[in-house]
């Protein structure tokens, strides 16, 4: 019985610990969120009364997120990219996993280490590095032959490529361990029954893949739309909403309309989390 | 299949990947280390050298700014894993069927939200006009505010929260892989707890741990926002050291050093780390 009554105060503590840790991880989330509701021109207490000018309201002092044209342009250009980053690294992972899963060819261990590579360099140096070739090929293009190649210089097709960099390992990652489990009899019982390489591919292997392909371009939309370390050296003129709420943290200060941007897209992520959770869900029938 | 059209799907196959790693990670590297030795002999005359490494050697405060952008990083890695592995074993093995999924999921969703907003509702919580130093005023401890943010220990305390779940993540999914029946029979052996733990538990979960500890490692060092955010302009972290010298001085060949410095630094430490524990890159980082 001693023993049972200390292994039970032992679960109590081990609980505890656990909702403190969860304490601990909703605590900067919900001060975040919850100021934006606050009626007041600074994020802090007193709590003055409840308010959604943080987002409607269209006159200064209080000017709400949707009526900011600049944050609404650092939106646009954050979902612009990220859509871009997704579709780009979801379609290489997956000609990466048919190449890895599939085939055989030399040296492919050391290829494989090669493709998770770009996940563990910081960010920061894949950023001044390809800030840094862009600009050598650019400005040899000008002096040689004085061919001005703009969209090498910082901007959105950079930030593009420089996120692409190392999300497409993510990507690659899920669809091979995806492509891994692919039952071979399968395509094998198609192909006895007739049916061409293209149609086993459409018909059989990239539905299975599906689950994986949509729930890593979710994770490559969420990564890119929150990567502040890459983009900030790559940045031109079109600077995406977290480089937009960062110069407005540096310049202004902390104001609630920050908080209702944090709010809005605290919501949005969990949503599309959700959503990439329910689609690798596996079916009841399977 | 003949094997020409199998040569040529294998060439198709492998282009993209050959495209995107050597255009967008090899090239760039080896522009930076070319960029990094560099000296300026006079304006746009430029020479072969090893200035930029020899001005980081003979200036204590880069290489100081490195050493402890190093240490506390590593600090932070013992941090992340003390904290988050109980955490990763209760979801996987103690939790109950239908809570494991739910509270996974809740330690996601912070992974979600940007750097920024998660460094920006620590400095809400801390700074002197803070919730919590508030809440201090309302209960009577203290009667003026006090200011937790601007110094080491909010940084660490900042760090830990945006990279635990990089560590509790791999853990999770190497504890689940792990039959409880392992646990049972240590115990029915007569180990204790204890034993259990460091003879069964631990070194079954050493991929998971390896796999957390580099990649916590290497956010954590290349990590810009937290330290500058919640550290202030005093903070040294060594990226900020990087940002300062392409983008505030223009001096591209002495943050290509940096840079270089950085990554060498980095990769040793993982190198080293991955000696000592006997893993390797392909079975930790890559399982997850």
């Amino acid at each position: 019985m001693a023993r049972a009554n200390t292994s039970k105060a032992l679960l109590f503590g081990y609980q505890a610990y656990i909702v403190a840790f969860f304490v601990f991880l909703a605590a900067p989330l919900v001060a975040a969120g919850t100021f934006a509701f606050n009626d007041s021109l600074f994020p802090s207490l007193p709590w003055q009364g409840f308010t959604l000018d943080w987002f409607f309201n269209d006159t200064e002092p209080k000017l709400g997120m949707f009526h900011d044209r600049r944050l609404l342009r650092g939106l646009y250009y954050s979902f612009v990219i990220a859509l871009m980053v997704s579709t780009l690294s979801v379609a290489v992972g997956t000609t990466n996993a048919f190449l890895f899963v599939r085939r055989e060819f030399p040296y492919k261990n050391f290829f494989y280490i090669l493709m998770i590579v770009p996940l563990v360099i910081p960010g920061v140096i894949l950023g001044i590095s390809i800030l840094v070739l862009a600009s050598n090929v650019a400005n040899t293009a000008d002096d040689r032959f004085g061919i001005e190649l703009e969209f090498l210089r910082p901007g959105l097709f950079l930030v593009v490529l420089g996120q692409f960099s190392f999300i497409t390992t993510i990507t690659s990652l899920v669809i091979t361990a995806r492509l891994r489990k692919c039952d071979l009899s399968l395509e094998e019982a198609a192909y006895n029954l007739g049916a061409g390489r293209a149609r086993v591919l459409f018909t059989i292997t990239l539905p299975f893949l599906r689950p994986a392909m949509i729930a890593s371009g979710i994770v490559a939309f969420l990564v890119s739309f929150e990567n502040f370390n890459t983009t900030l050296f790559l940045v031109g003129s079109e600077s995406p909403l977290t480089i937009t709420m960062y110069d407005r943290m540096a310049k202004v200060g902390s104001t609630p309309v920050l908080n209702a941007v944090s709010f809005f897209l605290m919501v949005g992520s969990g949503l599309l989390a959700l959503i990439s959770v329910v689609v690798q869900r596996p079916a009841p029938s399977e | 299949m003949s094997s020409d059209v199998k040569r040529l799907s294998l060439i198709l196959l492998f282009s993209p990947f050959a495209l995107w790693i050597v255009l967008l990670i090899l090239l760039p590297h080896i522009g930076m280390v070319a960029l990094s030795l560099r000296e300026k002999v006079a304006p746009r005359v430029y020479e072969f050298g090893f200035g930029n490494y020899i001005d980081f050697i003979n200036e204590p405060i880069y290489w100081n700014t490195l050493l402890r952008t190093g240490s506390m990083s590593l600090l932070v890695t013992a941090l992340a894993l003390l904290i988050g592995f109980p955490v990763a074993y209760y979801i996987a093995k103690i939790a109950g069927k239908r809570s494991r999924g739910a509270l996974f999921l809740m330690c996601l969703i912070p992974l979600w939200v940007s750097d920024l907003i998660r460094a920006f509702g620590w400095i809400l919580l801390l700074r002197e006009t803070g919730v919590i130093s508030s809440f201090l005023i309302w209960t009577g401890m203290t009667d003026h505010g006090i200011e937790f943010l601007y110094n080491d220990v909010t940084v660490i305390i900042g760090l830990v929260y945006t990279v635990i779940l990089f560590m509790i993540v791999p853990l999770v999914s190497t504890l689940d892989g792990m039959g409880d029946d392992m646990i049972e029979a240590g115990y029915n052996l007569g180990g204790n707890s204890l034993t259990v733990l460091r003879r069964i538990i631990i070194p079954y979960a050493m991929p998971g741990i390896v796999a957390g500890c580099i990649v916590v490692f290497m956010l954590t060092a290349g990590s810009y926002l937290t330290p500058i955010l919640l550290g202030g302009k005093n903070s040294s972290w060594f990226t900020e050291q990087i940002y300062d010298q392409f983008i505030t001085r223009f001096n591209w060949e002495s943050g290509a050093a940096f840079g270089f410095l950085l990554l060498a630094f980095t990769s040793f430490v993982v190198w080293l780390g991955l000696r000592l524990s006997g893993q390797s890159l392909t079975n930790t980082v890559a399982r997850t």
